[in-house]
Order: C-alpha cells, then structure tokens, then sequence
C-alpha cells in the first residue's frame, strides 16, 4: 500500500448513518430553519406583552393625575385616582429589602471569593445555590411562620421585605461573586506589598474596581423583587390609600393594586389594571436595562 | 534609608512541599543584587519572603531567619502588613490599580496608610514620580487614568508607587519581562539611580541585564525535576560572570542549560 | 530599636480590622446557612400539628378542608396538578431553550448575538403578575380553538377529557414555558459557548455539515448543562404563584380526583395564594404551610439535583 493511502477512517455516528450526501445537506438546512424559528417563537410572546400592556395601559399613563394621586375614594364604576400610593409602596418595600439584602450579600460573596479556602465557603455556595431557587410563596410562608405566627408582629410592608430579602439576596450574591473573581489578582499582590492589610485591600482596592458590576447585581436584584407578587398576598394587606409606614397597617403596592381589581369587568378599573401593569413593567425594565448597560462600562470584561 | 539584608539557612515550603532549600546570603545596603537561574529554580519563591509575600499562598511558610539590619522579619511579633511597607516590591506585570488615576496610584500606598495631608501628598507624588523618571511625561496628566499609560510607563509608575511609601529594600521580580527593550532600559538606568536611595534585589531571566545592572549576582538552580531550588553561587557580578566557582554556574552562564 | 512598625507604632498585633472585617464576612455567611436552616424548621414546626391532626391521608387525600377542629386535607390532587403544569411546560420550553441557544451560539452572527441574548434575558424581567394578566385575558381565548380540537378529538383520554374550563391547566403549562424559556436557554447558552474550539473544529474538518458538526461536539460536550438547565428551569415552574392563581380556574371542592389537562385546578403555590384569607388561625394555616413545605422539599431536592450535575461535570472538564 503507498504511503499516500490512507486507510478509511472511522466517522463519528453522526456523520456516518446520514443518508448521503443531499439527505445531509437538507438536514443541515432544516436544522437551521428550526433554530431560527426557535428564537422568532420566543420573541413574539415577549413582543405580544409589551404592545398589549403599552395598547392597554398606556392612556393613563400620559396623565400626572396617574402619578401623583392614589386610589383613595375610588370604586371600580369611577375614573380617576392614581397609581402614586402603590408606586411608593413598591419603592418603600424595596429600598427596605436592599438595605438588608446589599450589605448581607455583598459580605457573603467577599467571603466566597477573598476567604474562598474556608471550609464554610462552601457550605454558604451551596445554600445561595437553594435560595436562589426558593420560590417566593415558600419565602412568604416562612416570614409568615417566623415573624407573625411565632414573634407575633403583624402583617406589615416591613414583613414584605424581609421575605424579599431571601429572593434579593442570591441575586446579589452571585454577581458580586463574579465580579470579585474578575479582579485579577495581580492587585490584590500590589497592594499587599504597599503594606495594606487584607481587610483594607479588599474594601479599598478590589470592592471599588469591581463596583459597576455589583451595582448591575443590585439594580438586577432590585427588578426582581419589585415584580413579585406572592410575598404581598401572605403578609400584607391592600390599601387604596397612601401609607408610607413599613410596619403598620395595610400598604399598596403595584401587584396588589394590580390584583385588586383583576376581576373587574367595569371599564374604569380594567384601565388601571393595565396601567398599573404598564407601570410596573416601566419600572422592572428600566431597572433591568440600567443594570446591563453599567456592567458594559465596568473596567472589568470577562 | 537603605537596610541590609542577612539571610541564615533559609527553606521556603508550601505545606510540606519544600520549595528552596538552606539559603545564606547577605545583601549590602545600597547595592543591587540580581538572582538568576533557570525557570522554576525558586528565585522568584526566595524572593518573595524577603517581604513575607509567600505568605499570601495559603501553606506558605519558612524556617530559618532573615533579618533587615537588626531586625527579625519572621519573629512572632512581627506584623507581616509592618514588614511590607519596608519591603517594598515591582510585580512582573505592571498592574496600576485601574479605578484610580496617576495620583491616586502613587499616593494609594500613602493613603491606604493613614497620610492625608494633601500637601505632603502632593510633594510625595512628586518626589517619587521623579525618582522612577516619569515625571516629566505625565505631570501635566496626573489625574487621568493609570491604566491610559503604555507598558513602560505603567511600570515606572508602579516602581514610584513603591517607592512613595519609602521603603528600606526594593524587590523586583523580572520587572521588565513584559515590555519592549527601549522601556527595558529605561528601567534599568532608573535602577541604576534608585541604588542611591535603596538596597534593590531584582529576580531577571536575562543574564545581559543582570551583567548590566547589579553589584553581585546570585546564582540559583534545581538538583534535580522535584527537588528544592538552591543558592549555588553569590559573588561579585564580574566574578560571576568571567570567573565563577561553580561548574553549574559557568554552565549556565555560557548557556548549556536553561 | 526597630524601625519597622506601622503608622500609629503599633508592632505586630494580629491585626483588628482583619479580624472584624473575617468574623463578618462569616457572620454574613452564618447568616445565609441559618436563612435555609430555619426555613425548613420554621415550616415544619408550623406544619406538622396540623399534619398530626388531619383526619384524612396527607399524601393520598384529594379533600381539602381546613376548618380548624375538622382538618381533612391531602396533597394529591394538587400535586397532580403542579406536576401536570410543570411537565407541559418543560415539554415545551426545553426543546425551544436548547433551540435558542444554540441558536443564539453558533448559528446568528455575531452582530446578532448579543442584542437577541438581551431580548429573551428581558422575558426574563416581565413580572409573573403581568405574564398572568396577558394569560388569562389575551392568549386564552385564542386557544379555545386548539382546546376544543383536543377535547373532541381525544376527549376519551384522561388527559383531555372535557368539559373545557376558561383557565385550563393547559393554558398555564404553555404560559409558563413562556416564563422558564429564558433561565434554560440563558444556562444552556452558558455550556454552548463553552464548547472547546478544537472539538468543533476537528468536527467541521471532517467535512461535517453545521447540524452535523453540533451533534457531534456541541450537544455531547453540553448534555450536562442542558439537563442541570432543565432542572432549574422545573423548580422554576415548581413554585411560580401569581401567574397560575390568575390563569387556572379554581375547582368546585369536593370534586373528586380529576385529572384532566383541559379543566382548572390548583398547584401548592396557588392553593396557598388563594387562602391567604384563612390564614387567621394556627390550624388552617398550618395546614397550607404543610403544602408549602412539601413545595419547599420539591425544589429543594430538584435544585440540589441541578447543581450536583453541573458540578460533576466540572470536575471532569
């Protein structure tokens, strides 16, 4: 046999039991059509929402009575009223989550990454690992047993948050911990030969170079919680009302404002249905495309 | 200014791995001192205790001594944080912290250690800008980016951030493996001037700049693949270089191996 | 006398702000572990009298009634349920995940990548409440069409059986598949693009068509992270709440075991959603804290699964 007879090689399965070679090429083509189709599917759902919020909701918007009045003295037969007392509910709700959540999530993931070698490193990776896929009825249903059945404090918006900090806090967790590993470790060396001590290195040298993307963790953390809509059912009441005290008494928020009323057929309160949702998802996007557009000018890239 | 380093039967383990073994030396104030020797000798691992970074490895550790003037680097009372601000040290790769601008790098060390007078700052940034010779390209620049500046100069202002906090003894661990051969020069007449001022050990794979640049010369190698790195030979640079003692010395230098 | 001290002179103390600032970031991760811990243990303290003092099987029983002093509840019926949503919307949504992400990877060019990645991470970012709003009141009535099709055509199956109810378990497994596509194809997405260079390479090489050359480098090589996709994508649907509460009609009680896709019913998360009213006195409530324990233990369980996977794929990568 001349050296330049190669023997058959063996062909992988895939390229071996194809029905020759028109059979291949149609495969091929078909295979690609699939995928395409695949992401036009997916899209058109995303599309169909946001033009059927923005058809439906949008009116209302466009008008400041929307934004500055809540829904005090207002029945489903009368137009008016506002969104004002379930867009600061929200608010309040979430700042009250993020300054428990931030700090708490920020902390773990500096001790995953800079004290990653300790032996509780890990247990704490795998719980963020089950939180974040802790269903929020189930988080509703714990701060329920803990802090109304069991300490005795009342439904509130402050019970709200904490059980929204269990959602925010993986969220946060995990970016911040992506972040912190982008930091090369190259400084971290510079600046331990400065004679910074570690505690300093990493609140001055590596929390500060990896800030834009715990921000986007943040902003991305925050979008979440403010869309759910199972801890507001368990452990506060709806108000039609402003009320801006997180520990007592009924609060509004734009899920309940917007479940409220979902079951109405009369025209005005089927508006604001809408609206409130067109509401919420400004919010949540605006948040969720804030986030993303300061992780691209982080000074870190992966 | 300027310390001396003694260094007494040192060995250098990551956990139970001994990575240098039994290493004496004395390093003169004011002079430099340039180890070399083929990759993965231990150059880079010995030199890394001289400021108790190995530490920073977790398992890392020593036993023997080294001491800078009279003092016990290793002692049990000895803050490793304390030993760092006398020792001060150049990475391989220039790393200028990329959050902060030329001023903000070159006073970071200063700051992060207490100094907050903006005029002593200021007077400092100076100083040490014109001790590793950027001054004069970057003073009208000062608070733009650290990270905007090109290789070389990246690297001196890594060196005028070392030396902002007045260290006794500069490491350099193949502070110009990664730049051009024009910056590369400039480093070593600037090493050629910090001599003055400091004692400078510098770790280099090129044995033309360490000819160029140093007072005595260290030659370090392994026995054997798995074995620790030792010091085999230490003398002025000209011995070394025309006259060693060491057949493994002169075999290295006239390039049979590494 | 040593000059080698720190600024305020201070000579080697074990440093306090290094250990203030360790003990908190361990005490924040005590935190976290205790978070998990008490979870459990707070739902199964509440739970368990009143499992204790049902007077019906918890696991086999499809009655639900939790008036205190005459508990008779039993998960079964909506775990039928939660499992029959579940399972249409992974059905869907994994093929269509998987589709994505490779399309996303290897098929769009690379103008395209990024901005389309964005747009199924923003259905992401659409809030469940929304989802089940858009449900119930625009995408159902376009199936009615299908719905009755299947409720003809195959009524004598269980699983379509009619009569067809308004919000159907049907409806809701396809609007969920909707919410779970973009955590599937966002981690599917993740292991594509990982895929060595040199794999697909040696495939196209070969003389491999692109389809080809994915099977045989591409989907092998991801086989692990498609399925730890999938399971997180489960224990997503597992417990989503609002969505299904406002699409699936709730059932008369005292129906009896139903099992038909075409008809309403309850999962976990929507029976305790729609009796947050009853939650007034240690009984009843205990008694949907029971199902939400269960619904705590399935996903528990499923994302264990996901990450044990996915680890054990690591450590041969």
């Amino acid at each position: 046999m001349s050296a330049l007879q190669t023997p058959e090689r063996e062909l992988p399965a895939a390229l071996a039991d194809s029905r020759g070679q028109g059979g291949r090429k149609v495969r091929n083509t078909i295979a690609t059509v699939v995928m395409v189709l695949a992401f036009v599917i997916a899209v058109i759902p995303l599309v169909w929402i946001l033009w059927t919020v923005i058809e439906k909701g949008a009116s209302l918007l466009v008008d400041s009575t929307w934004w500055l009045n809540s829904q005090r003295g207002i029945t489903p037969r009368i137009v008016g009223g506002g969104a004002y007392h379930a867009i600061v509910g929200t608010l309040l709700q979430a700042l009250a989550t993020a300054v428990i959540a931030v700090p708490l999530g920020i902390m773990s993931a500096i001790l995953l990454v800079e004290y990653g070698a300790s032996r509780i490193a890990r247990v704490v990776s795998f719980t963020v690992d089950i939180l974040s896929g802790l269903p929020s009825i189930v988080a509703a249903l714990f701060i329920y047993a803990f802090w109304v059945t069991t300490l005795g404090f009342s439904r509130s918006g402050f019970a709200v948050s904490l059980s929204l900090v269990l959602l925010m806090v993986p969220v946060v967790v995990r970016s911040t911990e992506e972040m912190l590993k982008l930091v090369p470790n190259e400084l971290r060396e510079a600046s331990y030969a400065l004679g910074v001590p570690k505690w300093k290195t990493i609140v001055m040298i590596v929390l500060p170079t990896a800030f834009s993307g715990i921000l986007t963790g943040v902003l991305l953390g925050l979008a979440r919680i403010m869309g759910e809509t199972a801890p507001l059912l368990i452990l506060v009441g709806y108000s039609q009302s402003i009320n801006m005290d997180l520990f007592s008494g009924n609060m509004a928020a734009l899920p309940l404002m917007i479940n409220n009323d979902r079951q109405q057929a009369l025209e005005p309160a089927v508006e604001r249905v809408w609206a409130a949702a067109l509401t919420l998802v400004l919010i949540v996007l605006v948040l969720n495309i804030a986030g993303r557009a300061i992780a691209r000018f982080s000074s870190l890239r992966k | 200014m300027a310390k001396r380093i003694d260094v007494k039967d040192l060995n250098v383990y990551y956990g139970s791995f001994k990575a240098v073994e039994d290493v004496s030396m004395t390093v003169e104030p004011r002079s430099v001192t340039a180890f070399i020797g083929p990759s993965g000798c231990g150059k880079s691992t010995f030199l890394r205790t001289l400021n108790r970074m190995h530490e920073v490895i977790p398992g890392g550790r020593v036993e023997g001594s080294v001491m800078l003037d009279d003092d016990d680097l290793y002692s049990s009372k000895m803050d490793p944080v304390n030993v760092r601000r006398t020792v001060g040290m150049v990475f391989q790769r220039p790393n200028p912290f990329p959050t902060m601008s030329i001023f903000d790098n070159v006073a970071a060390g200063m700051r992060l250690n207490g100094v907050r007078n903006k005029k002593v700052l200021t007077e400092a940034v100076e100083k040490s800008l014109r001790g590793a010779n950027l001054w004069n390209e970057v003073k009208d620049r000062l608070d733009k980016p650290g990270a905007g500046l090109s290789g070389g100069q990246q690297q001196r202002l890594c060196i005028a951030r070392a030396i902002a906090v007045q260290p006794q003894v500069l490491l350099m661990d193949e502070p110009c493996s990664a730049l051009d051969p024009i910056s590369t020069l400039a480093i070593e007449d600037l090493i050629g001037e910090l001599k003055s001022s400091f004692t400078i050990v510098i770790v280099t794979h090129n044995m033309q700049q360490a000819a160029r640049v140093s007072d005595k010369t260290a030659f370090f190698n392994l026995a054997a693949t798995g074995k620790p790195g030792r010091l085999v030979e230490i003398d002025d640079t000209a011995t070394i270089f025309s006259n060693p003692k060491q057949k493994a010395t002169e075999d290295y230098i006239s390039g049979r191996f590494g | 006398m040593s000059s080698i001290t720190g600024p305020s002179g201070d000579r080697g103390r074990r440093r306090l702000g290094d250990t203030l600032f360790g003990g908190g970031a361990g005490l924040a991760g005590v935190l976290v572990i205790a978070i998990v811990v008490f979870t459990g243990v707070f739902l199964a303290i509440s739970a368990v009298p009143s499992v204790l003092d049902d007077k019906v099987n918890f696991l086999t029983s499809t009655e639900w009634q939790a008036t205190p002093g005459d508990l008779r509840f039993g998960i079964l019926q909506i775990l039928w349920t939660t499992v029959s949503i579940s399972v249409i919307a992974m059905i869907i949504a994994v093929p269509l995940g998987v589709g994505n992400a490779l399309f996303l990877t290897q098929y769009a060019p690379k103008w395209l990548a990024r901005p389309a990645a964005s747009v199924i991470d923003l259905l992401a970012a659409i809030p469940s409440i929304v989802f089940g709003l858009w449900g119930i009141q625009i995408f159902a009535p376009h199936l009615t069409g299908l719905q009755t099709f299947l409720n003809d055509a195959l009524g004598w199956f269980p699983l379509f059986s009619g009569p067809v109810s308004t919000g159907t378990v049907f409806i809701a497994g396809i609007v969920l598949a909707v919410m779970v596509l973009p955590i599937i194809t966002a981690m599917s997405r993740e292991v594509f693009a990982q895929t060595p260079a040199a794999n697909k390479e040696g495939a196209l090489a070969l003389g491999a068509t692109r389809w080809e050359m994915i099977r045989t480098a591409v989907l092998p090589f991801g086989r692990a992270g498609v399925i730890s996709a999938a399971m997180l994508g489960l224990g997503r649907a597992l417990g989503e709440t609002i969505a299904i509460t406002i699409i699936v009609s709730s059932v008369a009680p005292g129906a009896g075991f139903f099992t038909s896709w075409l008809q309403g019913g309850e999962t976990f998360a929507s029976k305790i959603a729609n009796n947050a009213a009853e939650f007034n006195n240690p009984e009843s409530t205990g008694a949907y804290i029971a199902a939400g324990l269960v619904l705590f233990i399935l996903t528990f369980v499923v994302n264990a699964l996901a990450r044990i996977v996915i680890n054990r794929r690591k450590a041969f990568a």
